[in-house]
């Protein structure tokens, strides 16, 4: 399943009812929740996350068909949020489930790494000194990279 | 074409998004990019370093040598940072 929206979520809450809904054949269930991180220097305020609506969707409907062809995963989800948030709340949240562990975990990493690098989201940091756009790092398009080839299911993006 | 900037792009270009009269040797991505810096000088400074513009024709990636047609939605933007 996936989810774009403004709202906030309860990650404890979406993973249980992720568990209830993935199925007697799941022996594994592995997620990430990634948080709006305050690096105190100078101190955030906010963050604004843009993105392409109708593109957003459509990457990230790939992204988990990618990681379906390459693991035998009986479920996946994918909530993402967008526009204005505060230090300590959830931007993201991913989960595979799968019959094993091995699975679920990779699973789970390369849906988070290739998110991070393919879906059309901008961060925007509001901190005391100013907005700035946040600059995309070398070490995300690293992360993304050594799932080239992995397994099974060439990336077929052209970028 | 339909044109859509986001992230700094857009605030550095000024608008959201445009429709825009190629002239017809305007074929490819890469043509597109060369030719929108010469409408003026927000688009010249905004797209002065190709390394860090993408494009997409129609929400899917496209690369340089992908041909547009004149119903085409063609976004540019910076590389993402979402997650």
């Amino acid at each position: 399943m996936i989810r774009v929206q403004a709202e906030s979520f309860d990650p404890g809450a979406e993973l249980s009812g992720f568990v209830r809904s993935c199925g007697s054949g799941t022996g594994g269930i592995a997620s990430f929740t990634g948080l709006v991180r305050d690096d105190g220097a100078p101190r955030l305020v906010a963050l604004t996350l843009d993105h392409y609506p109708g593109m957003t969707e459509r990457q990230l409907a790939k992204i988990e068909a990618e990681a379906r062809a390459r693991w035998p995963l009986t479920a996946t989800l994918i909530i993402h949020r967008h526009g204005r948030m505060l230090p300590g709340e959830p931007i993201v949240l991913v989960a595979a489930a799968s019959p094993h562990r091995r699975a679920a975990l990779e699973a789970c990493a390369f849906l988070i790494d290739w998110l991070k690098t393919k879906a059309p989201f901008w961060k925007l940091e509001e901190t005391e000194a100013g907005a700035e756009w946040v600059a995309a790092k070398a070490s995300d398009d690293a992360a993304a990279a050594r799932w080239q080839g992995h397994l099974p299911g060439a990336d077929r993006d052209s970028r | 074409m339909k044109l859509l900037y986001f992230a700094w792009l857009r605030s550095r270009i000024g608008v959201a998004e445009e429709r825009v009269e190629a002239p017809d040797t305007v074929r490819t991505v890469g043509d597109l990019l060369a030719w929108l810096p010469t409408r003026g000088p927000a688009y010249a400074q905004a797209l002065a370093d190709p390394s860090v513009i993408r494009v997409a024709v129609n929400h899917d990636y496209a690369g340089p040598d992908r041909t547009l047609n004149a119903g085409d939605e063609v976004a540019l933007f910076p590389p993402v940072t979402g997650g």
